[in-house]
Parts: structure tokens; C-alpha cells; sequence
């Protein structure tokens, strides 16, 4: 029951209405018991007499209850609309809002659908229990209560043969209960894992089709839409018997009323008049009583729903402000920009494995420093603790000397503006999007981001130029639009400090080298920590880190590197090139080539440049692969 | 590249016009397999019915008669009476027992079958579809609306069908017992009517926005959720909470309207049953003060009556399902009725038996594409790639390349001309056949949840662990995966399966050492990759690939390496073709493009 209760504070904010649609549910409820009894008074009555004048009043009170009746129902549905559609949203809001401010970790553990589910399915399953299901939950058990102590001011006997059968019912409801209640769990479970199938299905369509896999992903699907149509007919199998029993205990007790009631009329102690009433009432009785099967489930359903939604809502917080409360605006300071891993460590929550293990490392104000390292090797982690998206599992990132996790998150990711590997852009406007960086900036600025970002001259040729809508709602881009886009956002306002994660994976070396510069040239103050996969990346930062084993393996200008660390060389695919400037237009292979390395690099320190040009020139085709150059499909 | 969305708008605006029709037709065309079952729930709803209007007869044939006798010392018709009573009770719950298995089952195995149907045909749809429209809303489609169909279907179906005939029982018991007092009540019917039609509309409408509107809500959350990194970095929170309250308001509103409507529904229906109730009793007062009509037959019409109204509160309840049930399903049904403009062929050609380990040819014949009748983002061309020829694709963004590459993996039609792989044109090529024979690897690298074995396993779901082994290993993934805690049955979203954007690239090269296509396609499939990783895979490619065709779209030299010939291409158009040597000497756009590389070099 505890998750259902965890609601009161929502019920208690609209109790007023709340217990007047109670109180509505349970005058509808009365009524019905009312009815039956004027109806009987004026057949034995004024019918009865054939006392035409007699009828009146007993016909217009019938009237007045049934115009009484009707307008109860109306009020109490149109009372209870827009209150449980209210809270409806708002539940999805907070659990909107729990998931916005839960760190990247924690979303990355559960599954996609699992959230949109509880998102959906089990707040519209609230949203009904709410309008219908708790109201006549609370008043039918009023509703037989009252019936009973009718029946037994009636006579006693008929009372005690409804207490008689609610000892089954009781025990039938608790075996009901404990079985529907798993089998609503994992039927709700089981919705959050189709949802995750469909969306991956359209969400990897490209890869699906390309495969032509969507068969496998269909027979996928099929294996957990089967195990949910095995748990909902579960549920109607133990439908089916909780139903059958409340059908027929109300009928036996009426049985039990009038061979029993008889028995008294021949002994004496009833009267047939009070047995007639009895098997009226009792018929009344019947339909609260077989309801109450529809609402027992209907609750258990929204008990379960009850609790997938308050797991979201209990994820822990991880990342909040040094006070544990999340501002969204706070003030924003100044700073210098020198940012400092000291003595970090990072492992994921559920592992033990240290992704980066006592990684030193000093950004400068204004320095631009490249991080080179292996596919796995952590950068992409390294990149995110800066905006702490991912906290440090030891050691300390400091800004300016303070320790991040001193600063309000907000005022943090203010400081820090980053740009993803994969570029991530909202459905909004190209201006919307790049305004995003340094909210309140005007065209002006979003031009000058753009130009950075090597992106005006594109976004010029836009149908809507600025105004264009992008995103999964609008005009679909090429990957390379969409990391320049993404670049843009980052860079716009001049950021303190600026992390770029391999932000331009997917447009030329050409564009790539105008974007460094222009970083270099209209953002000297802004500290840069940049991803780099290319040599020329590298080669334009003041200082390159190399990461490894989850350290910082060797640091220095990329010249420096080049000589000094022979895994930078691998890095940048330097050792195959120097070793063919050993040899030019020599078709040997990499691996060959890289035994040569440390002499290679050696004797080519002084004209380095000229060197790799040269190789670059005879022996780019025959570095790095080792047949398929000799094939000559290509002449043909 | 760029194509307008079409589903931004009100969507309302852009269903058909049939759409109602197509909706029922759906539903028609889900029960029919189930006809025989839907025979057998009718004969027992029949019995249901009956058990129920019965029932009451018989405690009335106690209390009329049995009792009395009985109090006269004749037990025999009070013992009759309550055992039948009892034996009706017993088939009532019996059937009931029956009834809610049986629609419980039947309407699980419709909504299977529908989710499959709709599940399959939107994979089937093209990928200009897909582009087009929103991935939130063709969730919403399988999910949310189907949650509707899936309410309508199992509370609500058999219920109506119940519902529909007790009335019509006791309507006929009603005119047996009396017929003024039954044109009373049928008189009634009209003013029911005309509410029932009012109702049908408004709520039709209403229903309609809500499903709209939540589609919205699930599109703008699944949006929120897959941006999670970008929504915290760049402190989007509130906006985004903001958007959030404005379409759930939206569906909050729509929402309030329907339930309210039913409020309206339901309180008419209510009064015109009481009313209809009054006049009853003051007409059969009258007609039995007349001496027109028994007072037996007066009561027994009035008890009766008011289990005639009981179940117009479940019609009320299923329309309402119904409505909001057919909501969904015009969606459903839109989606359904949505043809795929890449076709597979109604009569499939077979390739020629290739060799194993050998390519095939592959030839654009005259072929011109444009979005819908947009302009020419490939003018007519042609283009010959030899089997076993490894092609380089060169140019700047926009320059058509990916569109050129989407039209030989047919992910598009071209608007003109013919593709062909080894003289067989795509289209006569059956989807299965085809994309065994050619494989595309993008950028992006999607990761299903399942295990890493698994995600390797999408390139050939049939292959053995080894053979998953030596993909992983040929990409250089292996000693990674075996580091895993649970090796390669880690799953990829759980317990330390993380994997960077490099590792997931590489294990859609895994895919493609598995999948051993003819024909490879690879749209900067190397862009996250560092340059031993890079080197790894292309020489794995160059090694298990051998003899192959490829077209590779690269930004980098090192893919150019290993090409046998290079396309140069700017705006739609293929302005050189050549050997990277012929074009490296020459003075063209490649040789520029060159000697940027070089300087990009170290």
C-alpha cells in the first residue's frame, strides 16, 4: 500500500473536491439502495390502493432522486476531470524533472523504455485509478456495510449469513492478491521492455535496414510481446477465477436468504414481507460486491504502477551543489580558467575496474591542450568530469584552485561548455540551438559562433537560414552539419572553458584546420581541452597530453611527443610514416615499419616537416596496408 | 540532404480523410482470424445474459409462490425454485469464468498480432520515412496507442456485446409483460439517441487530441532523454521543463475535455433512464388503477427497468474505450496505410552464385535523384565499379556522397535509372538476398541491449562463438572484451559493458566481418576511431575483404590509401575519376585536397 500512500500529499493539496467526489461517489452508491424502496412503497402503497392522489409526492421524490442521481454522476465526473488530469502531468513533471537532474551514469543504467513507460503507461493507469477506481474502492466497502447492517436490523440471521460468506470472499481476496499483484509487476515490467524494443528498432533503423536484420529484430520483439501476452492472460486467468467467486458467493447468500428466511417464516421467528426485503437488498448488494473483483485489480495494477514510478523519483542524487540542493540559475563568478586534475580516479558505480587512476594533469588560462590516447582509453570520460555530468571517484578536479564539486553544478556548466562526439542538437531553430551556449546572445554573436564553427556559410543556405528548424523535428543534416552546429553552441559567448570531444570527426581536414584556427585566433582566453584523433588537432594545441592506462603517459608540444613518446608516434600514426621516410616509395608494411621507429624518428628531427612530406608524397599508398594496394581494379 | 519534416504540425490536419473507415477496417480485419472464437463468446455471452435476466425469476417463483407453499408445509416448489436458482448461479459463474479467459486470451492474441503487424511495417517503411518523421511519435504509435486499443479490447468488447443483449433481452421481456409501458420506455430511446450521436462526435474529436497531444509529450520526452549529456551541459533544464508543461497542458486540457464529455454523456444518459423511470411509474399507476394492468406485472416492469438501465452505465463507459480505442487505431491504421516507396519485388531475380570471398560489379545506369519533386541533388550519371574494386568517395559536405551511397545499398529509389549489382537491377532483388550482398556501416553505432556477443552477432545471427571470436579479434576488440567481467557475454548496458564511441564503431566493423557481404559500404565508418585502430580495421578489411567491392567515404587520407580509384564530387556531380596516383599528379580538386592532407599529416 506504501506507494499508493506516498500520494497523499498531492490528495491532501485538493481534499476539499477530492471528499466531495467521495462523497458524490457514495450518494450515487446509496442511491441505488434508496430507489428500490420507494419503488416497493408506492406498488404496496397508493398502486397498491388505487389512490391516484396518493402518488404524487412518493413519484416526484423518485423524480427529484433520479434528477439527484444524474446530476451527482455529471458533477462528480466533470469535478474529478481536471484534477486527475492535473496530477497526471504533474507526476510526469517530476519524474520529467528527477530523470533532467539525474547524472549521465544512472541514465545510462536503465533502459530507454523503462522510463518512457512509467512516463506513460503507469501514470494514465494512476490517472484512472484516481478518477474511478479509488473513489469506489473507498465507498463500495460503505456501500456493503451499510447493506448488511440493513440486512441485519432486518433480521439478524440474514447478517450473519453475509458474514458467513465474507469469510471466503476474505480468503479468496488475499490469495487473489498476492498472486495479481506479481503478475501486474512483471506485465509492467514487461511494457517498459517492449517500449525499449521499439524504440531501438527505430531508432537503429539505419543499421537494421543496412543488415537487413529488422527479420531478427521482429523475432526480438515477438520474444518479449509473447511474454507479455503470457502475463496479461495470466491475468485474466486469475481474473477469471476472483470474478467467478464474487458471481457466485452474492448468490449463494441470496439462496441461503430465502431457504433460511423460509425456514423462519414456517418457524415462526421472520415474516415474508422481511424475507422479500432481504433477497431485495441482498440483490442490490450484488452488483458493489462483483465490482469489487474489478477494483481490487484495478488497485493492484495501480500499486504497481505506483511503485515503478516512485523508483524513478527515488534515484539517488548524485550530482547536486556543494549543499545537496540544484540551482538552476545561480550567480555565475569570474575565473581566471586554469583547470587541474589532481590525483583523479574514476571508476563506473558498478565496477571496480578504474577507468582513469590517478591522472594528473594542468590546463593554463588560456592553454589549449590536446588529449591523445588509444579507442578505450578513458578521454571521453576524462572530458565529461570537467562539466561533472560524472563525478571523480577520487582526487579532485579544481578550477582556479576550487574543487568543482565546491561550485553550484550550474555555475560550473556555465564556466565550462563542451561539444559531444555525438553532436546532439534539439528540435528548435539553427538559432535556438547555437543560442543555447549563452543564453540572451544576439545574431550577431550566433554568426560569429557559426563562422568558428566553419558553419556560416551552410547555414546562409539554409531555406530559413537562422530560422531553419533542426533537430529530430526538422531538417535532417549530415553528421558534419550537426558537429558544426554542436561546435558553434560550444564556442558562442567565449566560453572560460572550452571541451571539445572530437568535435569534428566528420567534416574534412580542410574545414577542420580553418575551425582550429579561428579557436586559436577569436578565443585566446578560453581555456581548451580538445579530443584529438589528428595530427593536425594536435599539432595546433600549446601542449599534448597522451592517455594511457588511464594516466597521463607522457606530455609536451607535439613536436616534443613526436621524439620523446613512441606510443604518441603510434598515436598519430607517425612511426609507419617515418619509417617510410627511411626508405621512400619502399612498399613495406606498417608493422616492419614500426620496428624502425625510434631511428626513424631520430634522425628526422631537425627537417621533420620536409621528411614527412616526402613520405607522405611516394609512400601514402603503400604505408599503412599491406595488400590491398597491390590489386589493380583501379586502372581498368 | 535536407528534406522538410511533415508531421511537424497538428498531425489532425493530416489524416486522412478516411481515416475513420481504415480504423474499422483494421479492427474488422484483427478480429476475422478470430472469428470462430468470436462465434463461441457471442453463444456464450447469449448464456450469460440469459443467466443473468433468469436468475431473478426464479427468486421471484420462491418468494411468489415457494414460500407460501412452503409456509403451507409444501417444500417441494421453495426447494425447486432455490436449486434452480443455485443452478444458475453456478452458470453464471461458470460462463463468467469461461467468458474472462476466453476474451482475455483472444484479445491478447489480436493485440500480438497487431503489434507485429505495426512493428513490422514500420520497419519495412523506407528510410525517407524514417528521416521524415519523429522516432518519439512512431513510439507513441506502438506504445501509447496501442495501450488504448489493448483497454478497449479486454475490458471493454465483451462487455458492450453483454451489455447490448441483456438490454435487448429484457427489452423483449418488457414488451411480454406489457406493452404500453414497453412504448414508454422505447420512447425513451429517442432523446438517447440523439445524446449518443452528439457524444460520438465531440468525443471522437477530444479523444483525437488527446492522442495527439500525447504524442508530443512522448516525442519531446524521448528527445529529453536521448540529449540527456547536451540537456545538462548547457543547463536546458527549465526550457526544457518549460516545453514539457506547455504539451502536457495541451494533453491535460484534451484529456479534461474527453473525461468531461463523458461526464455529459453519462449524467444525460442517467437522466433520461430515471425520467423514463418516473413516467413509467405514473403511466402504470394510472393503467392499473385503470384495471388496464396487473400490479405484479407493474412491478416486475419496474425491477426489471432498472436492470435495463444498469448496463447502459457500461455502454456509456465501453463507448467512451471505443472512442478513444479508435483514436489510436486511426493512428495505428495511418501508420499501417502508409506504403513503403522502397518496394521489395513481387517476383524476386537471384544473383549469380559468386564465388567465395569474391565482389560484384556494380553499375548506375542514368541515374537521377531528388527528394519527392525537389530539385536534382544527383543529376543524371552514370557510373561503373568493377567487382573487386575499392572505391573512394571524395568531396565536401553536401557534396552527394552519402546520397550516392544510400541509393546503391537502396535505402532510396533513384528518381531515373537503374542500379545494378552483377547486371541485376536492386529493385528486382529480394530484401533478404540484397542485403547479404551489400552491407553499409555509418557513423553512428547502435548498441542493443543484449550482450556484446549478441551486437557482433547482428552481422550474421547464425555464426558460432568462434567465428564472433575472430571478427572481434580481426577489429582488435578482443583483448578489451575479454577484460569484460563476464567477457563476451557482458551486457552492453550493464556492469562495466560501457563502451566508448571507438569500441562501438569497431564493433560494427565486427558486424561486417560477420555479415561477409559482396558489396561493402562504409560512410565514414572510421571517423571516431584513432589511427592504429583505424590502421587495425582497414587492414583487417583489406585481409578478410579481399577481392570484395567497396565504396568508402572517408575525410582521411589514410582511407584513400588503400583505394583502387577515387571519385571526386561537388554538388551532385562526379568531377574526377581516377587513380589516386593519376589524381594526385594531376592539378584538379583531389590533388588540393591532397596536399591538405599531407600538411594534416604529423
Amino acid at each position: 500500500m506504501r506507494p499508493l500512500l506516498r500520494f497523499w500529499p498531492d490528495l491532501r493539496s485538493r481534499i476539499g473536491v477530492y471528499a466531495f467526489v467521495l462523497v458524490l461517489t457514495l450518494l450515487a452508491n446509496g442511491i441505488q439502495l434508496v430507489v428500490p424502496m420507494i419503488t416497493g412503497y408506492i406498488i404496496d402503497g397508493p398502486i397498491a390502493e388505487r389512490d391516484f392522489s396518493a402518488l404524487w409526492w412518493p413519484v416526484l421524490g423518485v423524480l427529484a432522486i433520479g434528477i439527484v442521481e444524474a446530476v451527482g454522476m455529471w458533477a462528480r465526473r466533470m469535478i474529478v476531470a481536471p484534477v486527475v488530469s492535473t496530477w497526471e502531468i504533474t507526476w510526469r513533471a517530476r519524474l520529467f524533472d528527477r530523470l533532467q537532474y539525474t547524472s549521465v551514469a544512472i541514465h545510462d543504467s536503465w533502459e530507454s523504455g523503462q522510463l518512457l513507460s512509467r512516463a506513460t503507461n503507469d501514470l494514465s493507469q494512476l490517472r484512472r485509478f484516481f478518477a474511478f477506481g479509488l473513489p469506489f474502492l473507498a465507498s463500495t466497502p460503505i456501500v456493503i456495510l451499510v447493506g448488511t447492517i440493513m440486512l441485519t436490523s432486518l433480521q439478524p440471521v440474514f447478517g450473519l449469513i453475509m458474514i458467513v460468506m465474507a469469510v471466503p470472499t476474505i480468503v479468496s481476496v488475499s490469495i487473489f492478491e498476492k498472486k495479481y499483484r506479481d503478475a501486474s509487476r512483471r506485465s509492467q515490467d514487461t511494457i517498459g521492455e517492449i517500449t525499449t524494443e521499439v524504440e531501438e528498432s527505430i531508432q537503429s533503423i539505419r543499421i537494421l535496414k543496412s543488415f537487413g536484420r529488422s527479420p531478427w529484430a521482429a523475432a526480438r520483439f515477438g520474444l518479449v510481446s509473447t511474454k507479455f501476452q503470457d502475463l496479461e492472460v495470466r491475468k485474466a486467468k486469475l481474473d477469471s477465477w476472483f470474478w467467478s467467486v464474487l458471481i457466485f458467493l452474492p448468490t449463494l447468500a441470496q439462496a441461503a436468504i430465502v431457504a433460511i428466511g423460509t425456514w423462519g417464516v414456517v418457524a415462526g421467528w421472520t415474516t415474508v414481507g422481511t424475507v422479500v426485503a432481504g433477497v431485495t437488498i441482498s440483490m442490490v448488494l450484488r452488483m458493489p460486491i462483483e465490482m469489487l473483483g474489478f477494483l481490487l485489480a484495478d488497485a493492484l495494477m495501480s500499486l504497481t504502477a505506483a511503485a515503478r514510478y516512485w523508483e524513478v523519483i527515488d534515484i539517488r542524487r548524485d550530482i547536486t551543489d556543494a549543499d545537496g540542493r540544484f540551482v538552476d540559475d545561480p550567480d555565475v563568478g569570474k575565473y581566471r580558467g586554469e583547470l587541474v586534475f589532481d590525483d583523479v580516479d574514476f571508476h563506473f558505480s558498478d565496477t571496480e575496474r578504474e577507468t582513469l587512476s590517478g591522472l594528473d594533469l594542468r590546463i593554463e588560462p588560456g592553454q589549449t591542450m590536446a588529449i591523445v590516447g588509444a579507442t578505450g582509453s578513458g578521454k571521453t570520460t576524462l572530458a565529461s568530469l570537467v562539466p561533472r555530468l560524472q563525478d571523480v571517484t577520487g582526487g579532485v578536479v579544481r578550477i582556479d584552485g576550487v574543487d568543482i564539486r565546491n561550485l553550484p553544478v550550474n555555475e560550473l556548466r556555465h564556466l565550462v561548455s563542451v561539444s559531444f562526439e555525438d553532436p546532439i542538437l534539439f528540435s528548435t531553430s539553427v538559432a535556438e540551438n547555437v543560442e543555447m551556449g549563452a543564453p540572451g546572445s544576439d545574431d550577431e554573436a550566433i554568426w560569429q559562433a557559426l563562422e568558428i564553427a566553419a558553419a556560416k556559410d551552410f547555414v546562409s543556405h539554409l531555406p530559413e537560414g537562422l530560422d531553419t528548424q533542426v533537430g529530430e523535428q526538422g531538417l535532417s543534416l549530415s553528421g558534419g552539419q550537426r558537429q558544426r552546429l554542436a561546435l558553434a553552441r560550444a564556442v558562442i559567448g567565449k566560453p572560460r572553458i572550452l571541451v571539445l570531444d572530437d568535435p569534428l570527426s566528420a567534416v574534412d581536414v580542410d574545414t577542420e584546420d580553418r575551425v582550429q584556427l579561428a579557436l586559436r585566433e577569436i578565443l585566446p582566453d578560453s581555456t581548451t581541452l580538445i579530443i584529438a584523433h589528428r595530427p593536425s588537432t594536435a599539432a595546433l594545441a600549446d601542449v599534448v597530453a597522451v592517455l594511457d592506462g588511464g594516466r597521463i603517459a607522457a606530455q609536451g608540444t607535439h613536436e616534443e611527443l613526436l621524439l620523446s613518446s613512441p606510443l604518441y608516434r603510434e598515436l598519430m600514426g607517425a612511426s609507419a610514416v617515418a619509417s617510410a621516410a627511411e626508405e621512400p616509395g619502399r612498399a613495406g608494411s606498417a608493422v616492419e615499419g614500426s620496428g624502425r621507429t625510434a631511428s626513424a624518428s631520430a634522425s628526422a628531427t631537425t627537417n621533420r616537416v620536409e621528411v614527412i612530406r616526402e613520405a607522405g608524397d611516394g609512400g601514402s599508398r603503400d604505408l599503412s596496408m599491406t595488400e590491398a594496394h597491390t590489386r589493380d581494379g583501379g586502372d581498368e | 540532404m535536407s528534406t522538410p519534416r511533415l508531421d511537424r504540425d497538428d498531425e489532425v490536419e493530416q489524416l486522412p480523410p478516411d481515416i475513420a473507415l481504415k480504423a474499422r477496417a483494421l479492427l474488422k480485419s484483427m478480429v476475422r482470424p478470430h472469428l470462430g472464437m468470436a462465434i463461441f463468446l457471442a453463444v456464450i455471452v447469449v448464456l450469460t445474459a440469459l443467466a443473468m435476466v433468469i436468475g431473478p425469476v426464479f427468486i421471484a417463483a420462491a418468494l411468489d409462490d415457494g414460500v407460501p407453499r412452503a409456509v403451507d408445509g409444501d417444500k417441494g416448489p421453495l426447494i425447486g425454485a432455490i436449486a434452480a436458482f443455485i443452478a444458475s448461479a453456478v452458470a453464471s459463474a461458470i460462463l463468467a469464468f469461461t467468458s474472462t479467459r476466453l476474451v482475455g486470451i483472444t484479445a491478447q492474441k489480436i493485440l500480438f498480432t497487431l503489434r507485429a503487424r505495426v512493428f513490422a511495417h514500420v520497419q519495412r517503411l523506407d528510410l525517407g520515412y524514417h528521416e521524415k518523421s519523429t522516432s518519439g511519435r512512431l513510439v507513441s504509435r506502438q506504445t501509447s496507442d496501442m495501450e488504448s486499443v489493448q483497454q478497449f479490447l479486454s475490458y471493454s468488447l465483451f462487455e458492450t456485446a453483454l451489455a447490448l443483449l441483456q438490454m435487448v433481452f429484457i427489452a423483449v421481456t418488457l414488451v411480454v409483460l406489457d406493452v404500453p409501458l414497453a412504448i414508454v420506455v422505447f420512447v425513451g430511446f429517442i432523446p438517447l439517441f440523439f445524446i449518443t450521436k452528439a457524444a460520438h462526435s465531440t468525443q471522437r474529436n477530444a479523444y483525437r487530441r488527446t492522442r495527439t497531444s500525447i504524442a508530443k509529450v512522448i516525442v519531446h520526452f524521448v528527445e529529453t532523454m536521448g540529449g540527456i549529456r547536451a540537456v545538462q551541459a548547457y543547463r536546458r533544464q527549465p526550457d526544457r521543463r518549460g516545453t514539457l508543461r506547455r504539451q502536457d497542458s495541451q494533453y491535460r486540457d484534451a484529456n479534461t475535455d474527453a473525461l468531461r464529455g463523458v461526464a455529459w454523456f453519462a449524467g444525460w444518459t442517467r437522466l433520461v433512464g430515471n425520467v423514463t423511470q418516473t413516467v413509467i411509474i405514473v403511466v402504470g399507476a394510472w393503467l392499473v388503477i385503470e384495471g388496464w394492468t396487473q400490479v405484479g406485472v407493474l412491478a416486475a416492469f419496474i425491477l426489471y427497468l432498472r436492470r435495463f438501465y444498469g448496463p447502459l452505465d457500461e455502454l456509456v463507459q465501453a463507448f467512451n474505450l471505443y472512442q478513444s480505442a479508435s483514436a489510436a487505431l486511426e493512428k495505428i491504421a495511418a501508420v499501417l496505410d502508409t506504403d513503403p516507396e522502397v518496394v521489395p519485388p513481387s517476383q524476386p531475380t537471384h544473383l549469380p552464385i559468386r564465388e567465395q570471398g569474391a565482389g560484384r560489379s556494380v553499375d548506375l545506369t542514368h541515374v537521377r535523384f531528388s527528394y519527392g519533386d525537389g530539385e536534382d541533388v544527383l543529376p543524371r550519371f552514370d557510373l561503373r565499379i568493377p567487382a573487386g574494386q575499392i572505391v573512394a568517395l571524395v568531396g565536401a559536405t553536401g557534396a552527394g556522397k552519402s546520397t550516392l551511397v544510400k541509393l546503391v545499398t537502396r535505402f532510396y529509389d533513384p528518381s531515373e535509372g537503374r542500379i545494378t549489382i552483377d547486371e541485376v537491377d536492386l529493385r528486382d532483388l529480394d530484401d533478404a538476398e540484397l542485403r547479404a550482398n551489400v552491407v553499409m556501416v555509418t557513423q553512428e553505432s547502435f548498441l542493443f541491449a543484449g550482450t556484446i556477443a549478441d551486437n557482433i552477432r547482428i552481422g550474421n545471427p547464425d555464426a558460432d562463438d568462434e567465428a564472433v571470436v575472430a571478427a572481434a579479434t580481426a577489429v582488435g576488440l578482443d583483448a578489451y572484451i575479454r577484460n569484460l567481467p563476464n567477457g563476451y557475454d557482458t551486457d552492453v548496458k550493464k556492469r562495466g559493458g560501457r563502451l566508448s564511441s571507438g569500441q562501438r564503431q569497431l564493433v560494427s566493423f565486427a558486424r561486417v566481418f560477420l555479415a561477409d557481404p559482396a558489396v561493402v559500404v562504409l560512410d565514414e565508418a572510421t571517423a571516431h576511431l584513432d589511427i592504429p585502430s583505424e590502421r587495425l580495421v582497414q587492414n583487417a578489411l583489406a585481409t578478410v575483404l579481399e577481392g570484395r567491392t567497396a565504396i568508402i567515404i572517408a575525410h582521411r587520407l589514410s582511407t584513400v590509401e588503400i583505394a583502387d580509384r577515387v571519385l571526386v564530387m561537388d554538388a551532385g556531380r562526379i568531377i574526377e575519376d581516377g587513380t589516386p596516383n593519376e589524381l594526385i599528379s594531376g592539378t584538379g580538386r583531389f590533388a588540393q585536397l591532397h596536399r591538405a592532407w599531407k600538411d594534416s599529416l604529423v
